[in-house]
């Protein structure tokens, strides 16, 4: 086994032990953390250095920035939704919102993990700078837009509970509609342009290995319908007051044309972005 | 030495026993004294609330001392002990200390997790040291249950849901808008329930109140209470979209909010939520305006609802309170039984007998020359000082044990020797 997979498994373990005592907390006391709470916070910063690590080292025994096939793609989004997440709850200090994305985390990591990560060489293409700056913004876009997500579904649980006037255990702790919404809003704000940014830099690479800015291959297509959605969603907001419950299916809907664009066509619908024509013809 | 509780609460007495055995606070020290003086009893304490009275006492002789703290309570409010003894309760030792840290952690109480219990508990524990019927055993123990009602307190959340109707309103409007600060207000019409609403809105941020009635010299009246404005009721309508909570509770018998008129508000108000609670009876707010998006509307079954819900929740942490007492019982229990003066002296003569031992061995060692007569001797000699020295302590325990005064000693004695506490009996 060779070092950064040994690194990618503790890393996954210190996880999953993170995930456990959110959850934990979450059942055993409201909104703001406990002891257990803030253990788990710990343990996942202490996984979040290890993954860096992961990804160190792995880069420097591929010799390519990480991200040229499903095993090292879904460690790359797992590593930039903890980032996001720890980033996030510097703010916040939400145990719910941990309780919530750690667990997402752990499957992304345990999918990779059941995917082959033997080193291949990969298409000279990779071979850019733009690729690594490309794959980062694209990614950090994303794990923005997973933490929107599951602060969409939150509120869409508390908004139910509080119309139905049926509280569930989950009312006492889950935080406010408005936090929710600020997050939701937040979110837009930081993803927008990094999606933005990661589809311009695309472009740009692409200009400048095949020569042509756009191919319309699937990948730039649903990235494109995905960033109309968020752009639509950031307008309304804006400028016609969309908020609470319409903002948050909008996260939800766009979440899961990013899971379309992200997976969906790299594994369905092959082309350029595929992981088969990532690795070398 | 034992600690026991004589007593009855509302779960075992109604209103009209109750009130007939309360203690007036303001005259504490006859009854106190005359608990004190009875022959069982070597310290103890009053608490008398409106929905419970207890005698906690501390004894030698946990059955005389019931019977005794039973007729007292009979006598002292002339109350025929037949009609009383059916409600009280007793409890002895471990139950009996159970039963106090459950009673200040409002474990016991009508409304699990109210605040006043322990409040409550702390003046009665006043007027004991006041009055000096309090000794080591009780100072100690009722110290002990406020620390474990303060421990459940803060790693429970048994105290943390609203349990009254009004505050329900203020816990329902943080979960929609977070904080109440810049919140504004919206009072329509007058009512007990719905002012105490309000004056919960503000003290919990709430920016400012607008007070609207039909007759607009009350809204006024009202408005100046609150430092709020008043409004003419006609113009209200005009105003909804300035304000994020809305409170009614007028008289009128058909709604004065109707759906179109909300959808209306809310556009204006480019869609910021809004929380509206209907008091009135007939309601005032037609209730399909809750399928509204972003508007709340809670009418006064709701808010029981919500109240019903909080309780349910607080008798769930009340289960984690249960563990906490637990804990805490077993290392209290431990430290009565080391109060004990027979064990006490045992071990103090064990202790002494060792360092005796100790010092022999170190001086046989090093005379290795003395013959067994000289020996026999020095072990004589050795065992009569201790002996001497220890004869009056011992003497002064064993008088001590009949009066309140005994703990101290044996405490004293415990914590100079610095001597083990005796193994827990339960283990």
């Amino acid at each position: 086994m060779s070092v950064n997979i040994l690194l990618f498994k503790i890393t996954l373990i210190l996880y999953s032990v993170s995930t456990v005592l959110y959850l934990v907390d979450v059942v055993r006391r409201k909104e703001k953390a406990g002891k257990t709470g803030k253990m788990a916070r710990w343990i996942l910063l202490g996984g979040f250095v290890l993954h860096c690590a992961t990804l160190l080292v792995r880069y420097f025994e591929a010799g390519y920035t990480p991200v040229a096939n499903l095993h090292e793609s879904l460690s790359f989004f797992a590593w930039t939704l903890v980032g996001i997440f720890l980033l996030f709850d510097v703010r916040y200090r939400m145990t719910v919102l941990g309780a919530f994305s750690c667990p997402l985390a752990v499957i992304l990591m345990l999918v990779g993990s059941t995917a082959t990560t033997t080193i291949k060489e990969v298409n000279p293409a990779l071979d850019s700078w733009w690729f690594p700056v490309h794959v980062t913004l694209a990614f950090l876009g994303n794990a923005v837009f997973t933490v929107a997500f599951i602060a969409g579904v939150m509120y869409l649980l508390q908004e139910r509970m509080l119309k139905s006037k049926k509280f569930s255990a989950l009312y006492y702790r889950l935080p406010s509609l408005d936090v929710l919404d600020s997050i939701n809003y937040k979110c837009l704000s930081i993803g927008f342009p990094l999606m933005t940014m990661g589809i311009i830099s695309g472009a740009v690479w692409a200009n400048s290995a095949w020569g042509g800015y756009w191919r319309w291959d699937p990948k730039e297509t649903w990235a494109l319908i995905t960033w109309f959605l968020y752009a639509a969603l950031l307008h309304g907001r804006l400028t016609i007051g969309w908020r609470g419950r319409r903002a948050a299916i909008f996260a939800i809907i766009g979440f899961l044309c990013l899971l379309f664009t992200f997976l969906g066509v790299n594994l369905l619908l092959s082309d350029l972005h595929s992981f088969k024509a990532m690795q070398g013809r | 030495m034992n600690i026991l509780v004589v007593g009855l609460s509302h779960k075992t007495a109604p209103v009209e026993i109750r009130e007939r055995v309360a203690f007036p606070p303001t005259a504490m020290e006859k009854p106190l004294h005359e608990m004190l003086a009875l022959p069982a009893v070597t310290e103890g304490v009053i608490v008398s609330t409106c929905n419970r009275v207890e005698l906690i006492a501390c004894s030698r002789d946990s059955d005389a001392c019931i019977g005794q703290l039973k007729r007292f309570l009979a006598t002292f409010h002339n109350i025929p002990m037949e009609q009383l003894e059916s409600h009280l309760y007793d409890y002895r030792g471990e139950e009996a200390i159970r039963h106090v840290f459950r009673v200040s952690s409002s474990l016991d109480s009508m409304v699990i997790g109210e605040p006043q219990i322990l409040g409550q508990i702390k003046t009665a524990y006043g007027y004991a040291s006041e009055f000096k019927t309090v000794g080591l055993i009780l100072n100690r123990f009722l110290h002990k249950a406020f620390s474990v009602a303060k421990r459940v307190r803060t790693e429970t959340d048994i105290a943390s849901n609203a349990v009254s109707v009004s505050f329900a309103a203020v816990e329902l409007a943080r979960k929609i808008f977070g904080s109440l600060d810049d919140k504004k207000v919206l009072l329509i019409g007058a009512g007990e329930m719905c002012e105490l609403a309000a004056r919960h809105f503000l003290n919990n941020g709430a920016s400012s109140v607008m007070v609207t009635n039909r007759t607009y010299e009350r809204a006024v009246k009202l408005a100046e209470e609150f430092k709020g404005q008043a409004i003419p009721f006609d113009e209200f309508p005009q105003r909804l979209h300035q304000v994020d909570i809305v409170l009614t509770s007028t008289g009128a018998p058909n709604f004065i909010l109707g759906h179109e008129k909300m959808e209306e508000v809310i556009r204006q108000r480019k869609n910021k939520p809004m929380f509206l609670i209907d008091i009135a009876v007939p309601r005032d707010i037609d209730p399909k305006v809750n399928k509204i998006d972003n508007i709340y509307l809670y009418d006064v079954d709701d808010l029981q609802g919500v109240v019903q819900a909080n309780l349910k929740e607080r008798h769930k942490e009340a289960k984690r309170a249960e563990t906490i007492i637990d804990q805490e019982i077993g290392q209290f229990f431990r430290w009565i039984g080391s109060l004990d003066v027979v064990p006490t002296i045992v071990a103090l003569r064990k202790k002494l007998e060792e360092i005796r031992q100790g010092e022999l061995q170190k001086t046989f060692t090093n005379l290795k020359n003395l013959d067994k007569k000289e020996r026999q001797a020095i072990e004589a000699l050795t065992s009569a000082i201790i002996n001497k020295v220890l004869h009056q302590p011992t003497t002064v325990l064993k008088q001590a044990q009949n009066d309140s005064s005994g703990s101290d000693y044996v405490d004293a004695v415990r914590t100079l020797f610095d001597l083990e506490p005796p193994p827990a009996e339960d283990n």
